[in-house]
């Protein structure tokens, strides 16, 4: 009760530091000071302590299981492990947005502290488009999404949160994938900064590169653990299911890849200048977009937490607010420098520019394959649904080229490159990478070309990777180890997608069924009472043909509050292929439908996501 | 400096504005279809007035339409479809039948007091399960139900006008 009050309260004091901050931040605009005034800084420090107080007494609600807070009442419950009672403080709509708003006030602060050697009117824009974004934020919550209401008369107990939420994965996935979206804002509002002040260049650049990649490492960590979630918990056996809230957050993951790398050409040749700026200015629209079709309920999905349609009112006309004064200062204050530079077809700049229309190009296959339905819906009143086929379709024979051109284009020189590319050894690891992928064929009866062709030039861009390390070329380290990561994910995932087998059946307790390559037991059944739900745990022993024997116990969960069944597959992971065994209940029968399914590769297809964010991460440690 | 391009940009995403704004007052609402037009199934629970036990067997019996609304008294969009219920609780032809949830007894019968009884019967669900089976997602909410137990229409969250006269249409 009192924290509530307490949360509530500074939440509006951090609102009034923060409409404060915009007179006195623009009147340090025009002092002669070389360096900020430090009463931001105050003002900036006194915010976040408030939303982080905020917060942290949202957090205790939680712990305490105060009922008189409407959100406690409905995600949580006093049977709830410690834990995700925590968690489930961003489990949930209000709480999730409290949770936004303190990364993106925490960013700011971290932008002001470590840009001490950027232009002083350059930070002060920077921070006052951010505070734009930031009391944006502010109102969305106080408005439509209060995190803390008051209930009365006081429930006795909370509904609970939602079985499937209660996992270790998800109690940090949205904070690393709000990281990632967060940290696009920055990028946002430097770029706007950049723009009016005239300075779109290579030590611009520089700065900015260092927000790309963090945020571009936290999505792609919160995106795998999104995805191992699914894995694991889901129970289907996939992890990737183009669910319209996966493919929100590959937007803005694909736009920040180009970001990535267009970024890098403006730092060392200073090309591609407005192609960033579109870059950057797309990549939190798009993180805002994805907000606003998943918070909205525009979209149905399982993270659909909310259909209130004033919260979707309200982040719409703010999305779109925020894309149309980036669009008038992009075209009213953006004067592009005519640089004359000599550009050659064969150099490191193409390559990059080719990779970005390949990014594009996938963006917009994504973007257009999640809006479509809606759009539809809206004109013509016809609902569809796209999923999985559309994109294999469409991304699949672009994957091709993308595969090949990579395994080439990060070895050109900047400028100009006069060494022919192709030497015996590069030709002789083609033919190579030709003879394994028909090794690899040969055992699986698929006799599509395109799969083929898209194996052999996995491989082939697989090996490339390798081979760079071992050779002195144009390449760094960090380079070096994300693009062999995605060389990597690319082989696993195919790979996986080739040669995955599933059994499905039903089977009661004692019985056997044999399938194509061995036989599965159903030994026994065990039945317990855990601290929130009841667990039965099937004892399954499966035979494979080369006598290899494992023992899998898929768990089903019956939760009591809310009364909802999980499922929990058992999965037994080695280097070359998971086993994983799922049941469920047959509603009236006693016996079970169970899916058994060899998944080859599933690590490496984690492994390699880690590899490349390790890649991205040690351009750290080389600045310093 | 060349218009056409910042003009057609705009043009867009009005467009696209417009289409989302659109797209957001359709209601979206995911209702599975699996429980429309199938029978409710019978259970058992405490009335709200006195302590006896009543079998839904008994309540769809007479040729009108029912509505089975489920509600709290900490329920606080419960408060704002009342007044529609209570309007509808007019209507001859329909018969309202509440089934509290998951709330104590002394706060419900004061809401009642304070705000009208449009219910003709009101039932109590203490612990939550029979709006499980009934398969609600949460207060308030609403079932439409015929005379032969058949679901003819959910509506999950509280009613407004726009399902006042779905409700109407329902009864010619």
């Amino acid at each position: 009760m009192f924290f509530s009050q307490l949360g509530f309260y500074s939440l509006i004091i951090g609102l009034v530091f923060s409409i404060i901050l915009f007179p006195v931040a623009y009147r340090d605009l025009f002092t002669d000071s070389n360096s900020i005034s430090s009463n931001i800084f105050s003002i900036s420090f006194l915010k976040l302590f408030f939303v982080l107080l905020s917060f942290i007494c949202l957090i205790i609600s939680f712990i305490n299981s105060d009922f008189s807070n409407e959100i406690v009442y409905n995600n949580s419950h006093t049977t709830k492990p410690l834990l995700y009672k925590i968690s489930g403080t961003w489990g949930n709509h209000e709480g999730s947005f409290l949770l936004c708003l303190l990364i993106l006030v925490f960013f700011i602060f971290i932008f002001l502290i470590t840009s001490r050697k950027e232009p002083k009117k350059y930070r002060i824009i920077t921070l006052l488009f951010q505070e734009i974004i930031i009391i944006g934020f502010f109102l969305f919550l106080l408005i439509t999404s209060n995190p803390f209401n008051h209930l009365f008369p006081i429930p006795k107990e909370g509904l609970g949160l939602n079985p499937i939420l209660q996992d270790p994965i998800l109690v940090i996935h949205p904070p690393i994938l709000y990281l990632g979206y967060i940290g696009s804002s920055i990028i946002l509002s430097s770029s706007i900064a950049a723009i009016i002040q005239n300075q779109v260049n290579s030590e611009w650049a520089k700065n900015l590169k260092i927000w790309v990649i963090i945020s571009w490492i936290f999505l792609t960590i919160g995106i795998v653990l999104g995805s191992i979630w699914a894995y694991y918990e889901l129970g289907w056996g996939g992890f990737w299911f183009w669910d319209p809230v996966e493919n929100i957050s590959l937007m803005p993951w694909l736009c920040l890849t180009a970001l990535v790398h267009s970024v890098i050409v403006l730092e060392k040749r200073s090309l591609f200048a407005t192609w960033t700026l579109i870059l950057s200015i797309s990549s939190f629209t798009l993180s805002m977009c994805g907000t606003f079709l998943v918070r909205s309920g525009i979209l149905n999905s399982v993270h659909t937490f909310a259909n209130d349609p004033s919260r979707g009112i309200f982040i719409l006309f703010f999305l779109f607010f925020l894309i149309l004064i980036s669009l008038i200062i992009f075209f009213f204050f953006y004067k592009e420098k005519k640089i004359k530079q000599k550009n050659f077809l064969f150099s490191k700049e193409t390559s990059i520019l080719i990779n970005n229309w390949f990014m594009m190009y996938f963006l917009s296959v994504v973007l257009i394959g999640t809006v479509y339905p809606i759009f539809l819906e809206v004109i013509t009143n016809e609902k569809i649904s796209v999923g999985a086929p559309f994109y294999s379709k469409l991304l699949i024979p672009f994957l091709i080229p993308f595969l090949f051109l990579m395994s080439i284009g990060p070895k050109m020189k900047w400028i100009r490159q006069n060494v022919k590319l192709f030497n015996v050894k590069l030709i002789l690891l083609f033919f190579l990478s030709i003879f394994l992928s028909c090794l690899i064929l040969f055992k699986t009866e698929l006799d599509t070309l395109f799969v083929s062709v898209l194996v052999i030039f996995s491989v082939y861009l697989f090996f490339v990777t390798i081979r760079d390390f071992f050779i002195n070329n144009q390449i760094n380290f960090s380079q070096k180890i994300s693009h062999f990561g995605f060389s990597l994910l690319i082989l696993s995932i195919i790979m996986n997608g080739i040669f995955s087998r599933e059994v499905i059946t039903n089977i009661g307790v004692g019985e056997k069924y044999e399938f194509n390559n061995g036989t599965i037991y159903f030994e026994n059944i065990n039945t317990s009472e855990k601290k929130n739900y009841t667990s039965i745990v099937g004892i399954f022993r499966i035979k494979e043909n080369n006598n290899n024997e494992i023992y899998l116990e898929p768990e089903l969960r019956i939760f009591n509050q809310p009364l909802i069944v999980t499922s929990e597959a058992d999965i037994k992971t080695n280097f070359i292929a998971d086993k994983f065994l799922v049941m469920n209940f047959v509603k009236g029968n006693d016996y079970y439908n169970i899916k058994y399914q060899t998944k080859p590769f599933m690590i490496w297809i984690w492994l390699s996501a880690v590899l490349m964010c390790v890649g991205a991460l040690i351009n750290f440690f080389k600045r310093r | 400096m060349n218009k056409t391009l910042p003009i057609s940009i705009l043009i867009f995403l009005v467009f696209c504005f417009f289409v989302f704004l659109k797209g957001l007052s359709n209601t979206n609402n995911y209702i599975p279809n699996e429980s429309l037009g199938k029978k409710i199934s019978s259970f058992n629970a405490k009335n709200f007035f006195n302590k006896q036990e009543t079998n839904s067997d008994e309540l769809f019996i007479e040729k009108k339409i029912y509505l089975l609304n489920i509600w709290a008294s900490w329920c606080v969009p419960c408060r704002n479809e009342h007044k529609i219920l209570m309007q509808l609780s007019q209507n001859d032809s329909i018969k309202i039948i509440g089934l509290n949830y998951k709330d104590n007894l002394d706060n419900a019968k004061k809401f009642i007091n304070d705000m009208g009884n449009p219910y003709s019967k009101i039932l109590r669900d203490q612990d939550g399960t029979i709006s499980i089976d009934l398969g609600a997602y949460g207060v308030p909410e609403t079932l439409v139900i015929d005379n032969n137990k058949i679901i003819l229409k959910k509506f999950v969250g509280p009613l407004n006008n726009q399902s006042l006269k779905e409700i109407k249409s329902l009864i010619r």
